[in-house]
């Protein structure tokens, strides 16, 4: 079976050969490693139990995506469908990711650093103002009409504001993610506080818990399923402000250099840069995900999403 | 009526307590639900509450267990009044409400952590986990057990505060009949064996002959103590033998007039 997605892949080989540039060494390159690790697991499949159980369920998705890898070249390279400085073919977009690799890597890293940053402080601030309003009634009270009024703001809309305010780009870049994400995760971790069952509390309380008690070891367990849904609304979130942020106001980073190639029509690299995005927002998605299941083990076989 | 050479002893008692609330669709206006409720437990003593739904017995007990207060009257444990919740008087539900986020044995040791104590009576954790037959489910989550399960859990939860009177508003009355005669026998056990003052709110008439020492019999709207039933047989007790059934009657037959009397007034 695994033999079908590299017979696809080896007509793609052939229709490729035969179009681009010779430049683009390296996306043969690519294929053709592709195309071996392929075969070796098809082969090895049958010697190797586990790889076969490991490879199974993924080899439809890796067929798919070899398959859209040479619709794309076929209707870029191949045929000429789409006007060529817009959209390149995979095998241009790889050569100047490999090509620019440094600025891309530098971009990456002062992306992360940056959202990194913004999402800790939002969270963090996030949760206890969330605690808080979620908890104590003078705070629901003084707090909610400041979260309903500035919470619906996007963040993104403060960015001229915040030009003006900060004396560095990157800070007030920092804040504006910390506001994106500040925003759900208060909500929500405050819907959770408050919507601890009562009767956790009544059992709590009868068992000689104190307000720290309550608080910590109750309310907030009890809330943490919907803390992590506005940790992921606030993640998205995030996500939006950084490349907003990266390409009005701050000088590095993916969103900047998206916006930078654009700017020199340099359209390869603007694919490989979102091709970069794409991973790296997914792979800290992941992350959460995981640290999430880490958590709510607990709550296994109740939540699905 | 007759309380008063108890009075003395008594571990728990209840004077003339009355408790309202707020009727929210007609505003200013109240619906007492508890109009004078006067008994006291002695120590060790094994106490059912029984009476038709909406009789009060729950909200009896919140103000026993100092999750809420009477409009007048007292509750004492020991000649103390209660003033709030406290570990003394442990609670177990009709639902076990075990915390979903703590495993078997971390939900048992709640109380122990609430208190500040973890570290003096860890050793306490395992007799208990033993007690309620649950030595090999620590690491369990509470999603895993069976309903009797968790309930034991809860039970065990409770008893390791070592409470002066165990409050039980219908624990049993989830399960299904036959997890339920056995978690009855298993509470008797309990009982027997640490002598906890225990009063007991259920609707079922069989478990109350069958587990208590005396049944106070509560009539509704307002909730008051209508009748004190000594049940004098020995333990264990035959759900079937003729005694039995004749207090089953006795009982029903009470409640049933109770229950006219309501309608009527009402």
């Amino acid at each position: 079976m695994p033999v079908a997605g590299a017979i696809a892949f080896a007509a793609h080989l052939a229709v490729y050969k035969n179009e681009t540039p010779m430049e683009a060494r390296t996306y043969t390159n690519f294929l053709a490693t592709f195309l071996m690790i392929s075969i070796l697991i098809a082969v090895g499949q049958y010697r190797w139990r586990r790889l076969r159980a490991a490879v199974w369920r993924m080899r439809p998705l890796f067929t798919a995506a070899v398959l859209l890898l040479c619709a794309w070249e076929l209707i870029t390279a191949g045929w000429h469908w789409l006007p060529l400085p817009y959209f390149p073919s995979p095998a241009a977009v790889l050569q100047s990711m490999i090509s620019d690799r440094t600025l891309l890597f530098d971009s990456t890293w002062h992306s992360l650093v940056l959202l990194l940053a913004g999402y800790f402080l939002g969270a963090l601030a996030g949760f206890v103002s969330g605690v808080c309003i979620g908890w104590s009634d003078p705070a629901r009270y003084w707090g909610m009409p400041l979260l309903k009024v500035i919470g619906p703001v996007p963040a993104t809309a403060w960015i001229p504001l915040a030009m003006v305010i900060s004396p560095s780009a990157t800070l007030s870049a920092t804040a504006l993610i910390a506001l994106a994400v500040w925003f759900p995760v208060t909500m929500l971790t405050a819907s959770g506080i408050s919507n601890t069952r009562a009767s956790y509390l009544d059992v709590a309380r009868t068992l000689g818990a104190n307000q720290r008690y309550l608080i910590f070891r109750v309310a907030i367990p009890a809330a943490l399923p919907s803390i992590f849904v506005g940790l992921f609304m606030g993640l998205g979130a995030s996500f939006l402000t950084l490349v907003v942020a990266e390409s009005v106001g701050v000088k590095s980073g993916l969103g900047w250099y998206v916006s930078w190639a654009q700017g020199w029509a340099e359209y390869g690299k603007v694919f490989a840069a979102l091709i970069i995005m794409a991973a790296f927002f997914s792979t800290i998605m992941t992350l959460l995900f995981k640290l999430r299941d880490r958590v709510l083990v607990w709550q296994k076989g109740m939540i699905k999403w | 009526m007759v309380t008063s050479n108890l009075v003395a002893a008594s571990a728990l008692r209840v004077e003339e307590v009355c408790k309202s609330f707020p009727v929210l669709d007609v505003p200013g206006t109240s619906r007492p639900a508890l109009g004078g409720i006067s008994f006291s437990i002695a120590a060790s003593e094994l106490v059912s509450l029984v009476g038709p739904s909406g009789c009060g017995k729950s909200t009896l007990l919140r103000l026993i267990a100092g999750l809420d207060f009477p409009d007048s009257g007292e509750l004492l444990v020991d000649e103390e009044k209660i003033l709030g919740p406290s570990a003394a008087r442990g609670l177990v539900f009709q639902d076990p409400n075990l915390f979903p986020w703590l495993t078997v044995r971390r939900n048992i040791e709640a109380g122990l952590v609430a208190r500040g104590v973890l570290q003096e009576k860890r050793h306490e954790v395992d007799d208990f986990m033993r007690l309620v037959g649950l030595e090999t489910f620590g690491r369990s989550y509470p999603h895993h057990l069976s309903g009797g399960m968790s309930q034991r859990v809860a039970l065990a939860r409770a008893l390791i505060n070592h409470p002066k009177v165990l409050l039980l508003d219908e624990p049993l009355g989830a399960l299904d009949a036959f997890t339920r005669m056995r978690m009855q026998d298993e509470v008797l056990h309990l009982w027997e064996n640490r002598r906890t003052t225990m009063l007991l709110v259920t609707h079922d008439i069989d478990e109350a002959i069958y587990m208590s020492d005396r049944i106070l019999v509560m009539t509704s709207a307002p909730g008051r103590i209508d009748r004190e039933i000594d049940i004098d047989l020995g333990r264990p007790r035959d759900r079937t033998s003729e005694s039995f059934l004749r207090l089953r009657s006795e009982i029903l037959e009470h409640l049933h007039f109770a229950g006219k009397a309501a309608d009527v007034s009402a």
